[in-house]
């Protein structure tokens, strides 16, 4: 694992039954930097993100997280530790808000261990000790400083389940944001998402890149967020990596455009130039 | 929303109309149904054969009250219907509405508090004044279950069996105080909160419920069986009174009557015990309300919508079901203790599956976590069911038609919405269709 690496994946396998959905991958994703996994339908990229994040567990290979000094097995540990000691945090395919939650609330749930440990395990938050209240008003003032750079300062008392789709597409960073996580992982964040709406969501992860120095590990099929921010481009397919390079390399690679459409390359390239 | 709203308003006439087809409708199916049914009566003759008559008038006055019914429920629909038609409250009308809404749970409250000033000489009011307390309580209690961590318990009265067997058990062998009892009984009921819920952290929905209602079986079949402990089926009798921290309430020297130098009554002691479970219910809705701000509340309603992404924040799934298991189990264990204390007899009879299932028809009838609404059913359920008692065999009829009636204007129970625990500017209720039950 170099040293520059925050996620190592090695070797990892994953079978379900007689269908093996990952075979023997490898790949590793910068500190600091935006990671791409990109790939047709099929191709295995939600189910590494599901062993990275312990929704399943791998048949086999590993999976090392390093953050600062610690390193961390993620194969070994349960999904909710990932979260909490390994400080990794996840989005959804579809979207996985608490609807009946206002977006406010959403956010103060996901700054739970924080508020848990100085509520001193609800026994003193139960009285009003002030250094629970003083950590409540730090957790408020996080999510404000989260809504406000999604732009949904305003709508912070609405349920979250009334926030038109592509609010609730960031609403669901900036809550896997406020547990302050080392790395990112984002499934089709642009999902849905219309052009105007792709290019704000980049301005968005440029951002965290830039201002929280947050690794991103990203999934997508829409090449005009995956060219455009991508520092590394892993592709795969039938649950293979099948390529790994730069935005341009991968662009160029006849194998990447061979998988993506079949043998035509001519539509393959189109979507490459980022016409959808 | 608001193009249908004057929709609404200019289309009077063809509404009316719809209304009136409507009614027809129903009455014309009802004429169908009921022109055998009702309509003509056949009976055997004396000498076995077939005699009949016809009631037109009667079938006659069905197919009328079928016809106004109709045109009534679809115009209190309009009014109060449920959350997706158009409302054509009046404005005026509407005001008093949130006024009343604004001033009931004062009112409630005041009103219970001086309930034993009102009725002093009714002890019958008194003693149903304690059994809606109880059973208000109850239903706050398996509300963090079932209304904020959205896990269904179908045997919560086994809890509630705990605490009372806890409170009989620890007062008539080891002669301890209501007083050092009430927590302990607390503290086991909340430890047998704990071993149910590990054994059904994994399951989810109707598997749940069917578990939870097998452990409350088990728990009175144990009573049952256990005899050389609980006395089984003859119960356990001679359960000490609650006494005043200490001071009995009894005719003799050192009751309370004669300490106060005031004229003993048996009264006392009931108006003594309706402020008892009333503080004690209180303490439960105080204490609810409370860990609702705080993030194990938070926890519990983030699981009731979700628990996959739960998981993903680094909430520890095992040990919020696990609280909230503990905690409804321990207010259940309070209404035990002082059920036992109250009754000074219990035996497995009390604590059968009729009584969960009442508890839980409290809750969701009252709206899944709104305290207000399970007060408000506690006090229909139990109350006005007392109310009904010279109604006979109708109370019944009463009963499921209010039910019925209940499931279509207000499909999430009485309160569905729910209040946001914390906000930044505005403090706006959040509407019941976007509210998850849970799943388990």
């Amino acid at each position: 694992m170099n040293i520059n690496d925050i996620l190592s994946v090695e070797n990892l396998t994953m079978r379900f039954g007689g269908i093996v959905a990952v075979n023997d991958l490898s790949f590793t994703a910068e500190r600091g930097k935006i990671t791409a996994l990109i790939g047709p339908n099929g191709a295995g990229k939600t189910t590494v993100f599901n062993c990275i994040t312990g929704f399943y567990k791998p048949t086999s290979g590993t999976i090392r997280l390093r953050n600062g000094d610690d390193e961390w097995r993620l194969e070994k540990l349960n999904d909710f530790r990932i979260s909490k000691i390994a400080k990794v945090a996840r989005t959804f395919q579809n979207i996985r808000l608490f609807p009946g939650m206002t977006a406010l609330e959403n956010l103060m749930v996901a700054q739970h261990n924080t508020l848990m440990r100085a509520s001193g395990f609800t026994f003193l938050g139960l009285f009003g000790v002030p250094s629970y209240r003083a950590a409540e008003k730090a957790a408020i003032d996080l999510a404000r400083y989260w809504l406000d750079q999604i732009d949904l300062l305003e709508r912070a008392d609405d349920a979250a389940g009334n926030l038109p789709y592509g609010d609730q597409r960031r609403l669901e960073i900036a809550r896997a944001m406020c547990t302050e996580p080392a790395l990112l992982c984002l499934d089709e964040p642009a999902a849905g998402l219309n052009a105007r709406e792709s290019a704000a969501l980049n301005e968005l992860l440029l951002k965290i890149r830039a201002d929280h120095g947050t690794s991103i590990l990203l999934i997508e099929h829409d090449m005009s967020v995956v060219m455009e921010i991508s520092d590394h481009i892993n592709v795969l397919d039938y649950g293979v990596q099948i390529a790994d390079g730069t935005p341009q390399e991968i662009r160029d690679n006849p194998k990447v455009i061979a998988a993506y459409l079949g043998a035509d390359e001519e539509e393959a390239i189109a979507v490459m130039e980022g016409e959808t | 929303m608001a193009a249908n709203a004057s929709q609404a308003k200019t289309a009077r006439g063809p509404d009316a109309a719809f209304i009136l087809k409507k009614a027809v409708i129903s009455a014309l199916v009802a004429l169908v149904l009921f022109s055998l049914m009702i309509g003509i009566r056949t009976e055997a003759g004396s000498d076995g054969q077939l005699t009949w008559w016809t009631r037109f008038g009667d079938l006659a006055a069905m197919v009328a009250v079928v016809f106004g019914g109709s045109i009534v429920m679809e115009l209190l629909r309009r009014w109060w219907g449920p959350v997706d038609t158009v409302r054509v409250v009046p404005p005026s009308a509407q005001k008093v509405f949130s006024f009343a809404g604004r001033a009931l749970v004062p009112a409630l409250l005041i009103f219970t508090f001086l309930v034993p000033v009102i009725f002093y000489d009714e002890r019958y009011i008194l003693d149903l004044g304690i059994l809606v307390l109880t059973y208000v309580m109850l239903g706050w209690g398996l509300n963090v279950v079932v209304g904020l961590a959205g896990l269904l318990d179908l045997g919560y009265v086994a809890f509630y069996a705990v605490g009372a067997y806890s409170y009989a058990l620890l007062a008539t062998n080891f002669g301890l105080s209501f007083w050092i009892c009430l927590p302990l009984a607390g503290i086991l009921a909340a430890f047998f909160g704990v071993l149910l819920g590990f054994p059904v952290l994994r399951l989810r929905g109707d598997y749940l419920a069917i578990v939870t209602l097998a452990f409350g079986e088990i728990i009175r079949l144990v009573i049952i069986n256990w005899q050389t402990l609980t006395g089984g089926p003859n119960g356990v009798s001679g359960i000490p009174r609650p006494t005043m921290f200490g001071i009995p309430l009894t005719p003799g020297d050192d009751g309370l009557a004669a300490l106060l130098g005031i004229e003993f009554s048996p009264t006392h002691r009931i108006v003594f015990l309706f402020y008892l479970i009333l503080a004690l219910a209180l303490l439960t809705n105080w204490v609810t309300i409370r860990l609702r701000r705080l993030p194990i509340g938070r926890a519990w309603e983030a699981l009731r919508e979700d628990e996959v992404a739960c998981r993903a924040l680094g909430i520890n799934t095992t040990t919020t079901k696990l609280t909230a298991f503990a905690t409804g189990a321990m207010f259940g264990g309070f209404a035990g203790a002082f059920f036992a204390t109250r009754q000074g007899f219990i035996s497995p009879e009390s604590f059968t599956f009729h009584e969960s299932a009442l508890v839980l028809a409290i809750v969701v009838l009252g709206g899944m976590g709104s305290q207000l609404g399970v007060a408000l059913a506690a006090l229909a359920m139990i109350g006005g069911f007392e109310l009904f008692r010279g109604l006979e065999q109708f109370r019944m009829l009463v009963f499921g038609g209010a039910m019925v009636l209940l499931m279509i204007w207000r499909p999430r129970g009485l309160i569905g919405h729910r209040a946001p625990t914390v906000f930044l500017e505005r403090n706006t209720v959040i509407s019941s269709d976007l509210v998850k039950e849970g799943h388990g």
